[in-house]
């Protein structure tokens, strides 16, 4: 099963390789990892997805917890919430494809930001599996180059993260 | 205002802590630190041959004294040599600071001389890590890396020193750091007391309990409180290798260490138990066996204070997160509260079964079998000749599982063993570290041929600071442990696991300046070990050549359950 994990940590050098090297160490996978800091500066919020069952996710979630620079951690997908991500795609845009993409940007409500004679970058954010279904609609042939954020996510209502 | 150089702040740190031995060995990266050390002459400084044996003499100085054990290694291959030590200690959950050189901090990433990226080497094998930018951390971060260690489920941190941080030149105020407070560390200690009321109610309802104890209970000093909690029940008491010596081995109620090489009445009684109360135990495959096939009928109790240690590979009934000591003393006087007591009639009927199992003195050899002496008579010999009492280091093999199995130890950290990670070359650097804690104790370090070559250069050591140890050298001509699978699964093609052309032991050690025996015969061994035991003031090594075909007996099969196990070379279960 899907899961994002939602991780406030010490914004130090180092914190973030610990976080990755748990994952390749004890054979956990990382779709999407995305990290920034926060509002207060001494904190980064990373956020990732990962795939595994019930008692995985659990170890996971226990062993991130476990290191230091973890101060404190939520699995967005237990509850309601919201997922962002951002996607950057360069799209071949000749001839009669050219007004067919626009067309399905605009169904997809995206944007196109740089624009030459023969192609199109597009700019979309959704959650993962939109972007998923804009790149399938938009068919392998078109495709140039693709740039994915990886997921980002927030708990809905008055759940908040933080210290 | 006192003003001092990063290497005498550190120093004044470790003082702080309360160090007064560490283990290491000097190097570019370092020596303004070894200058400061000079110069204090606060901390005596143990000068090792090789940097594993400071990390493994910083570890066994650590299980026995419960005290954060230092090690102090220069940048590159000074660090690096000490990779095993520190895996071995974080395997088995053993408080270490270590404290490595690093090339001045303009030189990192510059592929600089003698310049390894430690914290990077080493992050998979320590609870944590620092790097040191600016010297004037150095007092906060010893502070923090103390607490971290031996906190919560211990473990080994390293602080990375750039010889920059550390320049003579460079002075700065010290200020003493107040308490360690972290927002994203803070270790649990007591468990929830509606759990606790639950597994007491649980244990109290069954009818074929067993308590499997580990090695926090070392950790966390709780052998008391053990003793006082298996006594009301009157249930029975398996241990694991790490946690051996917590309750004593020759009490009617221990049945013995379980798991691969455990007893066959420990491994019956787990398997066939209605409750099994593990206490500072981690359910490690070399435990468990099949986890699928494990004690089908249990209700599992789990106490630990490491989270991620519940329910990894067997799922927990009723988990309880805390310090071993907390939740005992909670569990024990609950216990003491409540009118109602364990099943009095059930516990006999289960111990009637459990003398059955008990019955087939799974231990038991033929010691006429061959003319070579057996490697058991060995460890038995050691039990008597030193009543018990000794503290015994092992590496590992053969020989160790021999140790566990037949000597008869009576208290908590009285048994050194790398159980988690397995380190040949473990033994006598920390029967060294052990010794320097404890002065006046007996100390043997139980190896054989293979360990103890992994390591022998220590005994130069062991001469430089007059360490008395006493080595066992459980000599089989062969890697034995090895040599039994091989036997076992490969149809006796033994690859590579004899040992040609051993060294003249006797003469070695004697080059070393140390007293060296050889025993071939049985007849000859209590008198030898007397004698090696006499002499309270020198290293002995004791070079016993025993029967090179034995195996270690019981073991258990492959994919089974623990009731599946091989008991001789002929019998299964």
């Amino acid at each position: 099963m899907r899961r994002i994990i939602s991780i406030l940590m010490e914004n130090e050098p180092g914190a973030l390789s610990r976080i990755v090297g748990l994952f390749s160490q004890r054979g956990y996978n990382i779709d999407t990892l995305t990290v920034a800091p926060t509002d207060d500066e001494t904190l980064s919020r990373l956020t990732l997805t990962t795939r595994g069952d019930e008692r995985k996710i659990e170890q996971i979630t226990k062993q991130l917890n476990k290191l230091i620079e973890v101060a404190k951690l939520v699995d967005l997908s237990e509850g309601a919430h919201i997922e962002r991500e951002l996607l950057l795609i360069k799209l071949k845009a000749t001839g009669a494809q050219r007004a067919e993409i626009k067309r399905t940007v605009d169904i997809f409500r995206g944007q196109i930001i740089d624009v030459t004679p023969s192609l199109y970058t597009v700019q979309l954010v959704g959650d993962s599996s939109k972007l998923d279904a804009f790149v399938d609609s938009v068919g392998e042939g078109a495709v140039l180059e693709v740039v994915r954020s990886g997921v980002s996510g927030i708990g809905r209502g008055d759940k908040v993260l933080a210290l | 205002m006192e003003l001092l150089s990063g290497a005498d702040l550190l120093i004044r740190s470790l003082e702080e802590e309360g160090v007064e031995q560490i283990f290491g060995y000097p190097g570019g990266s370092v020596l303004h630190i070894y200058d400061a050390l000079f110069r204090h002459k606060t901390i005596e400084h143990f000068l090792v041959r090789h940097e594993q044996a400071a990390a493994h003499m910083a570890d066994g100085y650590a299980r026995v004294t419960g005290k954060v054990g230092v090690v102090l290694a220069t940048s590159g291959p000074g660090a690096t040599n000490t990779i095993t030590g520190i895996a071995t200690a974080y395997m088995d959950s053993i408080p270490m600071v270590i404290l490595s050189g690093q090339v001045p901090g303009h030189l990192i990433g510059e592929d600089a001389f003698q310049e390894t990226d430690m914290l990077g080497v080493s992050r998979p094998i320590v609870k944590h890590s620092f790097a040191v930018r600016c010297a004037d951390q150095i007092p906060e971060i010893i502070k923090k890396a103390f607490y971290i260690a031996n906190t919560g489920r211990k473990g080994p941190v390293l602080i990375d020193l750039p010889k920059n941080v550390t320049n003579p030149a460079d002075l700065f105020e010290y200020k003493k750091p107040g308490k360690v407070s972290m927002r994203s560390y803070n270790p649990v200690s007591r468990g929830h007391s509606g759990q606790i009321k639950k597994a007491v109610e649980a244990i109290l309802k069954a009818k074929r309990p067993i308590i499997y104890s580990g090695g926090g209970v070392v950790q966390g000093n709780s052998s008391d409180l053990l003793n006082q909690l298996v006594k009301k029940l009157g249930c029975p008491i398996t241990s694991t290798l790490m946690g051996l010596g917590s309750y004593p081995c020759d009490d009617e109620q221990f049945v013995g260490m379980l798991g691969m090489h455990g007893t066959y009445e420990a491994n019956m009684t787990m398997h066939h138990s209605d409750l099994i109360l593990a206490i500072g135990a981690r359910f490690d495959d070399r435990v468990t066996n099949n986890t699928e096939k494990f004690c089908p009928d249990a209700t599992i109790i789990h106490i630990d204070i490491d989270p991620t240690s519940i329910s990894k590979t067997i799922v927990a009934d009723i988990p309880i997160v805390g310090a071993v000591d907390q939740v005992l003393g909670d569990m024990v006087s609950q216990l003491n509260l409540l009118k109602e007591s364990v099943d009095s009639e059930a516990l006999s009927a289960w111990w009637e079964r459990i003398n059955e199992w008990r019955a087939k003195d799974c231990l038991k050899y033929d010691p006429a079998g061959s003319s070579k002496m057996k490697p058991q008579q060995v460890v038995e010999m050691l039990s008597k000749v030193t009543n018990g009492d000794a503290i015994v280091t092992t590496d590992v093999g053969q020989h160790q599982m021999f140790a566990a199995q037949y000597y008869k130890f009576k208290r908590s950290r009285q048994f050194i063993t790398s159980g988690g990670l397995g380190t040949m070359g473990f033994g006598l650097p920390s029967a060294m570290g052990v010794q320097v804690a404890c002065p006046g104790e007996t100390v043997v370090c139980v190896t054989g041929e293979g360990s103890i070559q992994m390591n022998i250069q220590e005994l130069s050591t062991c001469l430089q600071y007059r360490l008395p140890v006493k080595i066992i050298n459980i000599n089989n001509q062969a890697l034995g442990m090895v040599k039994q699978w091989q036997d076992m699964q490969y149809d006796k093609r033994h690859s590579h696991s004899y040992m040609e052309s051993l060294p003249d032991f006797v003469k070695l050690v004697e080059a070393y300046g140390h007293v060296g025996m050889r025993v071939d015969h049985f007849s000859d061994l209590e008198a030898a070990m007397e004698e090696c035991f006499a002499l309270k003031d020198r290293l002995v090594f004791m070079d016993i050549y025993v029967d090179p075909n034995e195996h270690v007996y019981p073991m258990s099969i492959a994919g089974g359950a623990m009731n599946d196990m091989i008991l001789s070379k002929t019998e299964r279960t």
